[in-house]
């Protein structure tokens, strides 16, 4: 089943730390998004398998926008 | 001629002899340089310990005229402390930087925002009870707002002699938020508030009310403490500026040249009225413990609060970002953040964070001003 890693918070990507294909366990740290100056790393809610990477560093993304999609 | 000779090059030399007679300048020479190391080397707030540390320096080298009548930092310091000119000036850059949208899309985080302003009233009680003449328990309770140009503005205004420690203790303790609060969070919240997850459903805020947030705060805060207008309006004035994007160059200017010139003007004066003999006195350090204590209290009050609110709202709000209620901004906000993820990598609570900490923020400056106006309305200020 699907699951959807959405952006808690309206903020800039900084960086993408995974890439599509990589297995990752709950909490390991997906993508950087940067909000009121802050680094806030975005993390797997579950053991699972990037399926798709929905952004691109420098993205401006709103609250609840898909960042990743987990397999 | 020789005699002429001997007398002169002396005169070259009775600094140096000064220093050792003086030796409470010698104790602040290297205040001055810690304030430096400080600022240079640990990165500890280094737009002022620099100009700080550079003017404490320059006040206690023996026989320095720099504050004396017609001195150079002396004219600065009439001329923008004496007048409570710099602190306004530095107050509408704080206003163009500082995005309310968290507090307004959230109002209930303004709640925080005063809860975590007790700290100055505690304190002030306890500096009266320790003997402080009422004024000047009234700049040191003031550090309890978290807010260096709040501090000077008061205590630049009620009790000049003060200033040094005071504009120290709070710069100081500002920046040492991430290492003071941190403890107090988690020693009064249990595992479980810890880890409430709250998550940011708030909807952006429109132009419309982030335009007419700064007049309604000016006017209505103006009418209740009017004592504390130039406080409110010059940072309602920059935000104003800011929000109403049509006068991006001022806005600019505010936030970026007139703060830096103020800032290196600020500190300079604030280091400068660090002289030895005025300065080491027991009075200083129990200033320096006052306020450290004040933001404690701060953040104990903040917290506690937090978790009135987790019950009310029957657990859904995190009692940690109530230690944001402060002025510090936005660093108080992102310790929550960070000290929530300790406990909870999926609980993202930075923009609850910064609405508590906005709210702090005009809530030390109300706090300021409703105190000066009950002490006019006291009879005890004019």
């Amino acid at each position: 089943m699907a699951i959807d890693v959405i952006a808690p918070m309206p903020g800039t990507i900084k960086e993408i730390i995974v890439k599509a294909g990589d297995a990752v366990k709950e909490d390991e740290e997906l993508v950087i998004l940067e909000a009121m100056k802050m680094e806030n790393p975005i993390v797997a809610p579950s053991n699972g398998t990037v399926k798709e990477i929905k952004v691109k560093e420098g993205d401006k993304v709103n609250t609840s926008q898909v960042l990743v999609v987990l397999g | 001629m020789m005699e002429a000779i001997i007398a002169g090059l002396g005169g070259l030399v009775i600094g140096f002899k000064m220093l050792f007679v003086n030796w409470q300048s010698l104790i602040m020479l290297g205040v001055g340089g810690v304030l430096l190391w400080l600022g240079i080397k640990k990165d500890c707030e280094p737009l002022l310990l620099v100009p700080i540390g550079f003017g404490c320096i320059l006040v206690n080298i023996p026989m320095s005229d720099v504050m004396l009548k017609d001195g150079f930092i002396r004219t600065i310091y009439d001329a923008g402390i004496d007048t409570e000119l710099f602190p306004l000036l530095i107050f509408i850059g704080i206003g163009a930087m500082t995005d309310f949208g968290p507090v307004l899309a959230q109002p209930y985080t303004f709640l925080l925002g005063a809860a975590g302003q007790f700290g100055i009233f505690l304190t002030l009680m306890l500096a009266l009870f320790l003997g402080f003449p009422k004024l000047d328990a009234v700049s040191i309770g003031i550090i309890g707002a978290c807010d260096g140009p709040t501090a000077i503005y008061v205590t630049s205004k009620y009790a000049p002699h003060l200033l040094g420690a005071v504009a120290v203790a709070a710069y100081s303790y500002m920046s040492l938020v991430p290492v003071i609060q941190p403890p107090i969070m988690k020693a009064l919240t249990t595992e479980k508030e810890k880890k409430t997850v709250m998550k940011f459903t708030a909807k952006p805020v429109s132009k419309t009310t982030k335009l007419l947030f700064p007049l309604v705060i000016t006017i209505v805060g103006g009418c209740i403490a009017p004592k504390g207008l130039p406080l409110l309006a010059t940072i309602m004035l920059g935000n104003l500026m800011k929000e109403s994007g049509v006068v991006a160059r001022l806005a600019g200017a505010a936030e970026n040249e007139i703060a830096n010139v103020v800032t290196l003007f600020l500190g300079l004066c604030i280091g400068a009225t660090m002289a030895g003999p005025a300065f080491i006195r027991a009075e200083t350090l129990i200033i320096l413990g006052l306020g450290f204590l004040a933001i404690c209290l701060d953040t104990v009050c903040g917290v506690l609060f937090g978790k009135l609110l987790y019950i009310i709202t029957g657990g859904k709000i995190n009692p940690l970002i109530g230690s944001a209620g402060i002025s510090a901004f936005p660093m108080a906000a992102r310790v929550v953040a960070k000290v929530g993820m300790q406990y909870n990598k999926k609980n993202y609570l930075l923009m609850h964070a910064m609405g508590a900490n906005a709210g702090g923020q005009i809530g030390s400056v109300i706090a300021a001003a409703v105190m000066l106006s009950v002490l006019a309305g006291m009879g005890v200020i004019r």
